[in-house]
């Protein structure tokens, strides 16, 4: 009896020595959920197969609400001392975490040779909004950029070639009347075009500035120009589509309606994220085309998405932790897996590569459509204080959009407001 | 000459009688449109996708929202969740304000007054607002993502506190002294004249507190980090505000599922809610 | 006994020093800057459109849920046909959760196919864009309190109407007395103190209700549906600015104190009028 006790004390004694802890390191890694799907399952499975493989680590993934409800959660545990090894997050809440201190830039993980070539192997479009004052903070996950849906039956309908969707401004117009209907009393049955403007219209309207060539903020985010005359010539065509062309609904349009406005056939043309695809795809009961968004003096698109952030007050253990969990999760395969089940971009050039998503492009084209304008994609809208500096201007472009001020006016007072807010960051 | 009383008085029931047809059928209108929203949640949540928006009469019927929406979170333990929780606060509100709500009716001490005005003003106090200091106590504490953590700031309820210290006022001093002449000490009393007494003041306000609980969102979805302590509500938000829009199938499919008990249960016992409410003389 | 009391206290008085506590701070640096939080707060002219669009809320949302659920208690309370149906649909709205019930409103209000403007539009009237339109907003979003609340206002009323004596009713019978005449001089005094009750919380609930507004319509388009407390979970969750949240929270602290001590003293002075 005393043998077998003594035996099962040194094994037990045997095996706290070999491993480099006793217990394992937990990383609670807290993620939303944006898109539909069995989105916590598959999550929960990745974390399931790097537990495997990863014995002395134990990632315990968080389902937190929306991207919203996920800061929330992210920034009171934070503040309270205890903050999640890891979460993913929308990639311009950058600004909001350094400035708080939470987050710990990537590089700082970056020691071999390996890990360089991968932080190098993601699209340069998506590394712009994870990156300032030469560091990287958070590396890309899931994310995307705002397409062009169409109608194809409709525009057969129209007498316009359906497999032909605008290719600039003055096209987007020209077939835009064409599309729209009316019906005897006058009213709107169908409208020709639809750009959600409700929640977050600074990300859409993002589109038309880039197209016109005006770029809202600087890398460093503390300086925007909202009055840039370009952008307020941008916001006077979105405003023009609905007051002067009458092919797009006045007011402000829902977003979350959006999809379901184009699925009814109320409307023939969307600007929505690409992680729609999916959705579109499954419900859509008539030929669509999915198309990169019309060029005005040139082609372009914000990024959106999320991405993945290490943070500050927990044990380097944890922080090492996460960053392997980092990698292991955006390893081209995973990453290429991770587009077909959600709809989101795949981060890395080489996750195009891979014969699951070169299979799943040759299905379905339009899955590529958001990846060939990634080329054209500039940085979401980020500054420091960022929610204040974007509600200025989605006010402002609201107030547009509802006809309350003029393009000049609500941008310039948008401008004053963000220009008040930055002071301090000068 | 005056028209006989007895005329009179017809032609008032007349007018009565048109009065009440008037009455009954407006009351019938504008209870259709109160349960329309639930009338919509019905259709949608039964009918596939592609008809939560239009209601042709013979589009097919599905239970496959129904099954997506379970399969989505594990809704088995949420409803445990809820439960539990809702039961938790319920029953540490009943123990803990019966005991405030008797000392703020029967005893005298220092400071009454002022302690009470702050009992009412905790009924203007939600928790929400004071979010981050709360969850900071409640790291302190150790209790975050728990159970016991979501359902501590509302254990003391200045809602109960208020009504049983209404009701308890009410009642007629002969009993309590004849209690007293008996020799029985406070906490019998309480237990033996106040409780019985109140019983429908508490129905009333068990009923109150369990449908808030129940539909709690905010603070329980800050507290909560794991499936063990997640209410229904929050496994809800899975299926809201995403980026492919709403799809009210599902979440209407959703919204049914969560709410069931909670509906069913009211239609059992809905009259009995009333007449609690009745007698607990909310004046 | 008083050990218990204090005991009660523990959250409720907690909560109290925290926000007692949360004196105008600056970013992460904590350096007091004493009433400029304030200054700034009393220049934001989202605060000052949050204010108006509270006290519009409260000032329609108010009478006419009270009105309505005295209504609905008048029905309910007469031997009307389906009773027990009209006493379910109108209570219906406080049972169910208020995150999935928005999104029902979200495609009752939605242009073009969202069920009010299929209604209209049968009618042969013109759909609107009833979330979308800065004037139109803040309407929308009233109606969806007023339905959320006038059940459950309406059980308080249908409370106090069953405790009447019916003796007062056969004498009006008796004197030939209509509807109308005998609600209003005898019917409407007597529910004095219960309408009391009831618009001390309506008056709270109109501070309250915000989940409908952050799931409907985030407080747009261009805040025209911001409330107060919606703002303030913007300063104080999105903005992460806790000075400033901290100022907004304690001037809906103090309005709300003040409801809360207006109801102590008339309720209690109504106590005795029984």
């Amino acid at each position: 009896m005393k043998h077998v006790l003594t035996t099962v004390a040194a094994a037990a004694f045997g095996v706290c020595m070999s491993a480099s802890a006793c217990a394992k390191t937990d990383i609670t890694f807290y993620f939303p959920v944006a898109v539909g799907g069995p989105i916590t399952k598959i999550i929960d499975q990745y974390a399931k197969d790097f537990n495997h493989e990863n014995p002395d680590l134990n990632v315990l993934p968080v389902y937190s609400g929306t991207y919203q409800e996920t800061i929330v959660k992210v920034l009171t545990a934070h503040k309270a001392g205890k903050p999640p090894g890891a979460a993913i997050l929308l990639s311009t809440d950058t600004f909001t975490l350094a400035d708080e201190d939470a987050i710990v830039p990537i590089d700082n993980f970056v020691k071999s040779e390996a890990d360089r070539v991968w932080m190098k192997s993601f699209f340069p479009a998506f590394m712009l909004n994870g990156q300032f004052a030469n560091k990287t903070w958070g590396v890309p996950f899931q994310r995307s950029t705002v397409v062009l849906y169409w109608n194809k039956d409709l525009f057969k309908a129209a007498g316009l070639d359906p497999n032909i969707p605008p290719q600039n401004w003055e096209q987007t117009v020209s077939m835009g009347q064409k599309l729209t209907k009316k019906d005897a009393s006058g009213n709107v049955t169908q409208w020709g075009i639809q750009v959600p403007s409700s929640g977050f219209p600074y990300w859409l309207f993002q589109g038309f500035s880039t197209q016109n060539d005006a770029i809202l903020a600087n890398a460093d985010g503390n300086q925007v120009k909202y009055d840039d005359p370009n952008a307020v010539a941008a916001l006077q065509y979105w405003v023009d589509l609905s007051k002067k062309y009458g092919i797009h609904p006045s007011g402000v349009v829902e977003w979350g309606t959006t999809p379901r406005d184009f699925l009814e056939q109320k409307v023939a043309m969307i600007w929505t994220t690409t992680g729609n695809l999916t959705n579109i795809r499954s419900n859509a009961k008539f030929d669509f085309g999915v198309a990169m968004l019309p060029a005005g003096k040139r082609r372009g698109s914000p990024t959106g998405g999320g991405n993945f952030f290490i943070f500050k007050k927990t044990t380097s253990q944890e922080q090492e932790g996460a960053f392997k969990f980092a990698k292991w999760l955006t390893q081209p395969e995973r990453a290429a897996q991770w587009s077909i089940d959600t709809g989101y971009v795949a981060v890395s050039p080489a996750a195009y590569d891979t014969p699951a998503l070169k299979k799943y492009a040759t299905e379905f084209p339009p899955a590529l459509v958001a990846r060939d304008q990634l080329p054209d994609a500039v940085a979401e809208l980020s500054t420091h204080d960022n929610q204040r500096v974007t509600k200025a201007l989605n006010d402002g472009l609201q107030a547009a959009l509802t006809g309350t001020k003029t393009p000049e006016q609500a941008m310039k007072e948008a401008q004053a407001e963000a220009t008040r807010l930055l002071r301090t960051y000068k | 000459m005056r028209q006989p009383v007895s005329d009179l008085r017809g032609s008032t029931r007349r007018l009565d009688r048109a009065r009440g047809w008037l009455s009954t059928s407006a009351a019938w209108l504008v209870a259709i449109v109160w349960i329309v929203p639930l009338l919509y949640a019905l259709w949608a949540a039964f009918h596939p996708s592609a008809f939560a928006t239009k209601f042709v009469l013979n589009a097919p019927l599905t239970l496959a929202n129904f099954v997506s929406a379970w399969q989505a979170a594990p809704f088995t333990r949420y409803f445990l969740n809820t439960t539990m929780l809702v039961a938790g606060v319920l029953g540490m509100q009943l123990v803990v304000c019966t005991l405030a709500a008797y000392a703020f009716a029967c005893y005298e001490f220092l400071g009454k007054s002022a302690l009470f005005a702050l009992v009412l003003i905790q009924l203007m106090v939600m928790p929400e607002i004071l979010l981050v200091r709360n969850y900071q106590t409640l790291t302190q504490l150790g209790l975050v993502d728990s159970l016991f953590g979501i359902g501590l700031p509302y254990f003391a309820s200045a809602f109960a506190i208020f009504l049983l210290r209404q009701t308890f006022k009410t009642i007629p001093k002969e009993l309590v002294e004849a209690a007293v002449m008996e020799g029985a000490s406070s906490l019998q009393i309480l237990r033996k004249v106040y409780i019985p007494l109140a019983k429908p003041t508490y129905l009333a306000f068990a009923l109150v507190s369990v449908s808030y609980h129940w539909n709690n969102f905010l603070w329980p979805l800050v507290v909560s980090n794991s499936v063990e302590s997640r209410p229904l509500t929050v496994g809800l938000q899975v299926f809201s505000s995403t980026d492919q829009g709403i799809d009210w199938s599902i979440i209407t499919a959703a919204t049914l599922l969560t709410s069931a008990p909670l509906l069913i249960g009211f239609l059992i016992f809905q009259r009995q809610f009333v007449q609690s409410f009745m007698r607990a003389g909310i004046k | 006994m008083v050990l218990l009391v204090g005991f009660t206290h523990f959250p409720a008085v907690a909560t109290f020093i925290d926000s007692l506590m949360s004196t105008p701070r600056a970013g992460r640096a904590a350096v007091f800057v004493g009433m400029e939080n304030y200054r700034v707060m009393l220049e934001d002219p989202i605060f000052w459109k949050s204010v108006m669009n509270n006290f519009w809320f409260a000032f329609i949302t108010i009478p006419f849920s009270i009105g309505m659920s005295i209504l609905m208690a008048l029905w309910v309370n007469d031997k009307i046909a389906g009773r027990d149906f009209l006493r379910t649909a109108f209570f219906l709205p406080t049972v169910l959760p208020m995150i999935a019930v928005a999104n029902i409103w979200i495609f009752f209000y939605t242009p073009g196919y969202g069920l009010v403007n299929q209604i209209l539009q049968l009618f042969g009237f013109a759909g609107h864009n009833w979330l979308g339109e800065p004037n139109l907003v803040l309407g929308s979003v009233i109606v969806v309190a007023i339905w959320k609340e006038a059940g459950f206002f309406m059980i308080f009323y249908l409370a106090a109407l069953q405790s009447l004596s019916p003796s007062y009713k056969e004498a009006a019978q008796i004197e030939g007395a209509s509807a109308w005449y005998f609600f209003r001089r005898i019917q409407w005094p007597l529910l004095m103190p219960t309408t009391i009750f009831v618009l001390i919380n309506a008056l709270i609930n109109a501070f309250r209700m915000v989940d409908h507004i952050i799931v409907m319509t985030k407080g747009g388009p261009d805040n025209a549906s911001s409330l107060i407390l919606f703002y303030l979970y913007e300063v104080g969750f999105k903005f992460w600015d806790q000075g400033y949240a901290s100022v907004l929270t304690v001037v809906l602290l103090c309005i709300l104190a003040l409801v809360g001590l207006l109801q102590f003293f008339i309720l209690d002075r109504r106590a005795h009028y029984q």
